[in-house]
């Protein structure tokens, strides 16, 4: 691979040892160690054994310029395929437009360079923003309360699911919707780590999970069902049947959502009877990044509050009565239960809560709607276009924009597509043995119409 | 409205209500195109159609930066001050990272997208993944782990699958009690019992101490060193080799790897596996509490359970394998914290080998003057040496009623963000101090005046410490009625709230 070139006079390798993050100079160095009574640094460190230090060498080469760093990495960056307007693939991750306002918020080196707010009198702004955002998850899922963040979709399910079980002690079975998004549920199995008895209730033919099967599989000893809303085919499932079934049986009900946009349309977990909805929000105002950081969900009823893992934001007054906010019911938390804590979670996913904010509140309650519809109507225009072309819809369930579609050549189109620089959504063969000629397509606002064109003509295999 | 928050400060302090507070009906702060109810109701179940969320906040941009903006003139950060929070490892974030992790060629990169298209992300994580094993000595590293915690959890799930694999049944953690209390709940979370180990007088672990707690139903050590206090557990390699003989495993926290950078691997302690904090060592920002990154690296023994996909370069390039039997399986989504990776990997290619040896050497230089000009205000837990942070306590302003969680909310006032405090366990009303190596010399020695000085306020004007802070935007809250009565959101229906004349939860609190 080849770098680009540099003026001499930013090439320091090797001239100098690189200072620009350590403001130690000689003078102070010295002055230190003359206040702490030794003579070298080698000094402070009498407490390790000597053989130990002998190998401790880091045997990495020496460090580079701001300019090198930059060229490195722009280099790497311009070898992959990264283009929003040519990309049709959710699958957990969504390319949606991020506007400029978000990205502002989040440079703010007051909120980036900060940290969990410990000191809630000098990290108000950041509990602030966290209440906030608790509050449009909350909202969106249409739970109770909500806490400050998990890593991700998947984790945030599985804690869900421990949740779960600590709600019904007695109980050691999971059922989980094979259209579940497949690695939130591998992340339960590890999660689970073989201690319960992990089921999975099959997909029927419109591609949502199969109620028939589902009441059979449900017993007194199932602790809770898990299903995607809308699951990882894109259908929309009939969630409060689906949750009414466990319920009969004295299970909870878990919920998981990885295309939040989805929830400005349809009606939201909490209303249909989930008990713990969780998801993903990346899609409001996070870069795809290769698939991280993502944006944990997590919200549940407020009578399961302090069973639920995870920081929260509570409002509260400080002496002179004046309103702020602290970080609240930490009793059920790690630094202070330790091994009897809810969850082991720390470091959550604050930075990306600020990103859900920001984004919540500029698209705001009418945006957001926008967004869904022209989601939606731009999802159903291609697929009825592929339609038409011999693509046939793989499921008949309704779906928001994300969609499974089948042909012969599946395999083949889809390459044809990549070698054009168009991402035709992800092979569903990857995970399921059953569906082998299937794409899964996602379109979001981020396409082209010009590439939805394209996108055709190429799976209809009009292109060479 | 009031105009400030705080009338005892200079200056204008605007008050910033939330932002549901501020929304006024047909407002919008994005411009997306409307599209005909004929292209999308058909579409969607008519019995899940729900209205617009009540209570949905309708801003303009420019309010809704402002409000941001000033919300995040209310927050110290470790870019904007000192911040000496002990175990955290707040040290200078570099700016250029934060471009380098936005370029487009990353930041627009699908995680499905097929592994020959992304050759350049991939070169990135192989080549952060070289640097972590040559900084711990250790064989192996998954990057997708997505926090500390994650990775200790992730850890612990290897130790489990190692014994359930050899068929033994080990049953208990050993865990000094100075530990971070995620050790205790990872072990937990992974069907473990703890026991905990007490320190002794200088409070180090004594091979002794682990000695008597072995047993055939001891399936690991868990072991931060330096520990939390500071100090460098010197019989750490006796002590894996215990629990090695005792057929356990040694889990070595990385939390405080920031003070180990040259000075001693992970490997030649004895780890078996370990959690890297991108978020501390490798200075990627804390974010306000995350994303973080933690990397978990392996010896040869356990790195076939590491979780997959797993890295590796064939004569194709380098892909995603799925192929490793004996893996715990997948802990989250993706790859990782691909945008934390990225960072991490820009500041080790800047400092280089030897740039990051000079880190621990300048981190420990500050924490020991810190120690040293402070040692005589304030009692330090124990004496002696120490690495990247030391430990006070509020022993001694008993007489003035002054305590731990006062001193720091005096250090607000200074303009200095707190050390952490109530924390290791072990030390009663503990001040711990982390300045890192980024902090300047100047800047540590006002550090130390502010100290001094709130030392000498508690002796003799006590109230003043003991209300502080007084130049916040807000004074000291009181946490324990709002854990009492927890009010954990805004609720939409109190009309006044949306019309901006009130706040919505409780009475109005402001004058």
């Amino acid at each position: 691979m080849t770098e680009r070139a540099l003026p001499p006079f930013v090439r320091l390798r090797g001239a100098i040892e690189p200072v620009r993050f350590l403001p130690h100079t000689e003078d102070d160095v010295a002055a230190m160690l003359a206040a702490i009574g030794v003579h070298s640094l080698d000094d402070l460190f009498a407490d390790i054994p000597a053989d130990l230090r002998a190998r401790a060498r880091i045997a990495l080469p020496d460090g580079l310029s701001e300019a090198e760093v930059r060229a490195y990495f722009e280099a790497r960056a311009a070898q992959n395929f990264a283009r929003l307007e040519r990309c049709f693939a959710g699958a957990g991750a969504y390319p949606h437009f991020v506007p400029a306002a978000v990205d502002h918020v989040l440079q703010r080196a007051e909120f980036y360079s900060a940290y969990t707010p410990y000191q809630p009198e000098v990290s108000q702004g950041t509990l602030q923003a966290t209440f906030e955002f608790q509050t449009l998850v909350a909202m969106l899922l249409g739970m109770e309360v909500a806490n400050a963040s998990m890593y991700d979709g998947a984790s945030a399910t599985a804690e869900a699911v421990l949740m779960a079980l600590r709600l019904r002690p007695q109980r050691t079975r999971v059922l989980v919707s094979r259209a579940l998004h497949p690695q939130y549920r591998e992340t339960i199995r590890t999660y689970l780590g073989g201690n319960f008895e992990y089921v999975e209730v099959p997909v029927d033919a419109s591609g949502r999970t199969d109620v028939a099967c589902l009441h059979q599989q449900c017993d007194q000893n199932t602790a809770a069902l898990v299903v995607g809303y809308p699951n990882f085919f894109g259908a929309i499932e009939n969630l409060a049947e689906l949750c009414s079934i466990v319920h009969a049986h004295g299970g909870l009900a878990i919920s998981a959502t990885w295309e939040v946009l989805a929830l400005a349309l349809l009606r939201p977990p909490g209303e249909l009877g989930a008990d713990i909805a969780t998801g993903d929000g990346q899609s409001f105002g996070t870069p795809l990044s290769y698939g991280g950081p993502g944006l944990g969900l997590f919200a549940t009823r407020q009578e399961l509050l302090r069973a639920m893992p995870g920081r929260l934001v509570g409002q509260a007054q400080d002496s002179a009565g004046r309103r702020g906010f602290v970080l609240t019911l930490a009793t059920r938390e790690q630094h202070i239960r330790r091994e009897r804590a809810t969850s082991n979670i720390c470091t959550n996913h604050g930075l990306m809560t600020l990103a859900f904010t920001t984004y919540a509140c500029l698209l705001g309650k009418h945006g957001l709607r926008r967004l869904a519809a022209r989601n939606t109507s731009r999802a159903h225009r291609l697929q009825t276009a592929l339609c038409a072309k011999g693509w046939e819809a793989r499921f008949a369930a309704p779906f928001f924009n994300e969609f499974a579609v089948a042909h012969p050549q599946a395999q083949a189109r889809w390459r044809q597509a990549l070698a054009r620089n168009l991402l035709a959504g992800v092979p569903l063969w990857r995970w399921y043995d059953e569906y082998p000629d299937t794409l899964l397509l996602c379109v979001t606002e981020s396409p082209s119409d010009a590439a939805c064109e394209e996108l055709v003509a190429v799976l209809a295999g009009e292109v060479p | 409205m009031s105009l400030s928050r705080s009338g005892k400060q200079s200056g204008l302090a605007l008050d910033e209500p939330l932002i549901f507070e501020r929304s006024r009906p047909g407002r919008i702060g994005c411009d997306v195109p409307e599209t005909e109810d004929a292209e999308w109701m058909p579409h969607l179940p008519a019995a899940l159609l729900r209205d617009p969320i009540e209570g949905f906040p309708e801003v303009s941009e420019p309010e809704v930066v402002r409000h941001f903006l000033r919300l995040s003139q209310w927050n110290y950060g470790a870019a904007t001050t000192f911040y000496p929070l002990g175990s955290c490892t707040m040290k200078y974030n570099p700016v250029v990272d934060e471009a380098l992790a936005r370029l487009p060629g990353f930041a627009h990169l699908h995680p499905l997208t097929p592994d020959e298209l992304v050759q350049g992300a991939l070169e990135v994580l192989w080549h952060l993944e070289h640097c972590l094993k040559e900084i711990t000595g250790l064989a192996a590293v998954s990057l997708q782990p997505a926090a500390g915690a994650h990775g200790e959890l992730t850890g612990m799930k290897m130790i489990r699958a190692y014994h359930t694999q050899r068929g033994t049944s080990r049953s208990k953690v050993l865990i000094p009690a100075s530990a971070h209390g995620t050790n205790p709940a990872s072990a937990a979370l992974c069907g473990y019992s703890t026991v905990s180990l007490e320190g002794n007088r200088i409070g180090l672990i004594e091979p002794a101490a682990v000695r008597r707690a072995m047993g055939p139903d001891v399936a690991a050590l868990m072991i931060t060193n330096p520990n939390t206090l500071g100090l460098f557990e010197r019989e750490m390699v006796q002590i894996a080799d215990l629990v090695h003989r005792g057929g356990g495993l040694v889990y070595l926290d990385g939390a405080n790897l920031n003070a180990l950078l040259g000075v001693a691997k992970p490997a030649d302690l004895g780890a078996d596996v370990m959690q890297i904090n991108l978020h501390k060592t490798f200075s990627t920002p804390h974010g306000g509490g995350g994303p973080g990154a933690g990397p978990v690296a392996a010896a040869a023994s356990l790195a076939p359970f590491l979780p997959v996909p797993r890295l590796v370069r064939t004569e194709a390039g380098l892909r995603w394998s799925e192929d490793f039997p004996d893996s715990i399986g997948r802990v989250r989504t993706f790859h990782g914290n691909f945008g934390m990776h990225v960072r991490a990997l820009a500041y080790i290619l800047a400092l280089g080998g030897k740039g990051l040896e000079q880190v621990s050497r300048h981190a420990v230089l500050a924490a020991n003057y810190l120690r040293v000009q402070l040692q005589d205000t304030f009692s330090l837990a124990y004496p002696g040496l120490c690495m990247h942070e030391c430990v006070f306590s509020d022993k001694g302003f008993e007489p003035y009623g002054v305590k731990t969680l006062d001193i720091a909310k005096r250090l607000l006032d200074y303009g200095f963000y707190a050390p952490t405090v109530y924390f290791p366990l072990v030390v009663p009303g503990a001040i711990m101090i982390e300045p890192t190596e980024t902090e300047s010399k100047e800047t540590l020695d006002q550090f130390v005046a502010a100290m001094k000085e709130i030392a000498r306020e508690a002796r003799e004007q006590p109230e003043l410490v003991r209300s502080a802070p007084h130049r916040t935007p807000v004074g000291r809250l009181d946490e324990a009625r709002a854990a009492r009565r927890p009010v954990l959101r805004w609720q939409p229906h109190t009309r006044a709230a949306a019309e901006g004349t009130s706040p919505s939860s409780e009475p109005p609190l402001r004058g």
